[in-house]
């Protein structure tokens, strides 16, 4: 099968690990109608069941390591996860803090990063464009 | 075969097969993405293209399919099929395209309203199969929803087939009797505003049935992240998909085929057979645009989701009322003119 239907229909999961939730609002920013994301056939769903790429923000507090991956478990393969923002990036403002384990890349493996603080949502959406790039080299090496 | 179906030319047969197995569920997601591209421009939004419904089946089915741990497999697995092929079962007994529907014959509206209940509960059987209590709080809500659009449905259905008996030998409960006696010509300015009241009844209730806003309880996104399907992806997932437009589809249909079963070729005279059928598909698909356009896209641009002690009371209570005032107003309508 082609991927091509996979760009044009990209389903998306947002999860906060311990985000200061500015990420979070230029996330929604890319879902008004100045942005409008629907018209590349990207809509936010509610259960990773559902999604084909995960956004995840925040620097990932020590509580959230289970959720983490149990959630980038619970998405069905192909799947493209993407970190928006700093801290999830490389820890941001909360860089070496106590109660952090890490960057997410340590946690689950990554696939596009959105540095910014918050990132700009024509950032975020240049990301997607990235990650349907992305998708389709794993398709030519023969990954999916 | 071609006796027992009651439809002797098998052109005509062949026509109907393709009319509910093909052109039904290809027009019914190509209206899914015109409600998607509408409800973008009500909001000011691009909005995606028409096209969308079909890329994303085409995406769900190329994705892994996943059955929870804690699920009941077989259970799991069975509900969206269940939930399909009775939907597609609907559109046998439901006419479609301006022409008689290919079981049309041996099944009533009273068929039609029990086949409705079986796509529901395959959703609320799947989502007491998955598990999660996310899909067993949206089973218990689309059972609650499930029961409270019944009743103004069946208020509806009985007072047409009361009435549309009164003129008639025939069985009035058969979907072909109510299109050769449209209600609207049968009663009186009094009777008109009953029966549209009815429709306006008979609109709620295709709201519930489609499970859209304000009806949505069921799945409600941002409070029970999906409910009834959360756990279902890949296959599965698109194979709800396909059933709830199918449904969707089928219901509109069935306002049509209630209150709107007018053809346009004998108004406008078209004799050729072949135009005759063209004319009246492009006109029934006009039609169930029409309404599907009044009662799924206009409301769910303009409303916000209802609680859900309110959806009962809507349904039970209201909508039962505003439905009993229609057929009172029609049975005045008999006594006075």
């Amino acid at each position: 099968m082609s991927l091509k239907a996979f760009k044009r229909a990209l389903w998306v999961y947002h999860l906060n690990t311990g985000s200061c939730n500015g990420c979070d609002i230029e996330i929604l920013a890319v879902l008004t109608p100045r942005y409008d994301v629907e018209r590349f056939g990207i809509r936010l769903v509610g259960t990773p069941r559902h999604a084909d790429v995960l956004l995840v923000t925040g620097p990932v507090i020590k509580q959230m390591v289970p959720r983490v991956k149990r959630i980038y478990a619970q998405t069905p393969d192909p799947k493209v996860v993407m970190v928006i923002g700093n801290c999830g990036s490389e820890g941001g403002v909360f860089y070496e803090s106590y109660n952090l384990a890490g960057p997410i890349d340590q946690i689950i493996p990554v696939t596009v990063y959105v540095p910014g603080c918050p990132p700009r949502p024509e950032a975020i959406i240049e990301g997607v464009a990235k990650a349907w790039v992305k998708l389709e080299q794993l398709e030519q090496q023969g990954v999916l | 075969m071609l006796n027992l179906l009651g439809i002797d030319n098998p052109l005509e047969l062949a026509v109907i097969i393709v009319g509910s197995f093909i052109l039904a569920p290809v027009f019914g997601m190509l209206y899914r993405g015109i409600d998607r591209k509408l409800v973008a421009r009500m909001q000011g939004r691009i909005g995606p293209p028409i096209i969308q419904p079909f890329r994303d089946i085409r995406k769900l089915l190329m994705k892994e399919n996943i059955i929870p741990d804690g699920a009941i497999q077989w259970l799991f697995t069975a509900a969206p099929f269940i939930a399909l092929i009775a939907s597609a079962l609907l559109l046998l007994y439901i006419p479609l395209f301006g022409r008689g529907a290919l079981l049309g014959g041996t099944g009533d509206a009273i068929l039609v309203l029990y086949l409705l209940i079986i796509p529901s509960l395959a959703f609320v059987l799947g989502g007491f199969a998955s598990s999660s209590p996310y899909a067993t709080v949206g089973a218990q809500r689309e059972m609650v929803l499930m029961m409270s659009y019944e009743f103004p449905l069946a208020v509806v259905i009985v007072t047409l087939a009361s009435r549309i008996g009164l003129v008639t030998n025939a069985n009035p409960f058969m979907l072909a009797t109510i299109a050769a006696n449209p209600i609207w010509n049968l009663v009186g300015p009094l009777g008109i505003v009953g029966a549209l009241i009815l429709v306006f009844t008979l609109i709620v209730v295709t709201i519930g049935e489609a499970a859209k806003v304000p009806f949505d309880i069921a799945e409600a996104e941002t409070e029970i992240a999906g409910g009834l399907l959360v756990e279902y992806s890949g296959r599965n997932l698109s194979l709800f998909y396909l059933a709830d437009i199918i449904k969707a589809f089928a219901m509109v249909s069935l306002v049509v085929a209630l209150f709107f079963p007018y053809n346009l070729s004998p108004l406008v005279g078209i004799g050729i057979p072949v135009l005759a059928g063209i004319v009246d598909g492009l006109f029934f698909l006009i039609k169930v645009f029409v309404v599907m356009f009044l009662s799924i896209t206009l409301i769910r641009t303009a409303m916000a989701r209802f609680k859900i002690s309110q959806v009962s009371y809507i349904y039970i209570i209201a909508m039962t009322l505003i439905a009993l005032v229609g057929s009172i107003l029609i049975g005045i309508d008999l006594l006075v003119f």
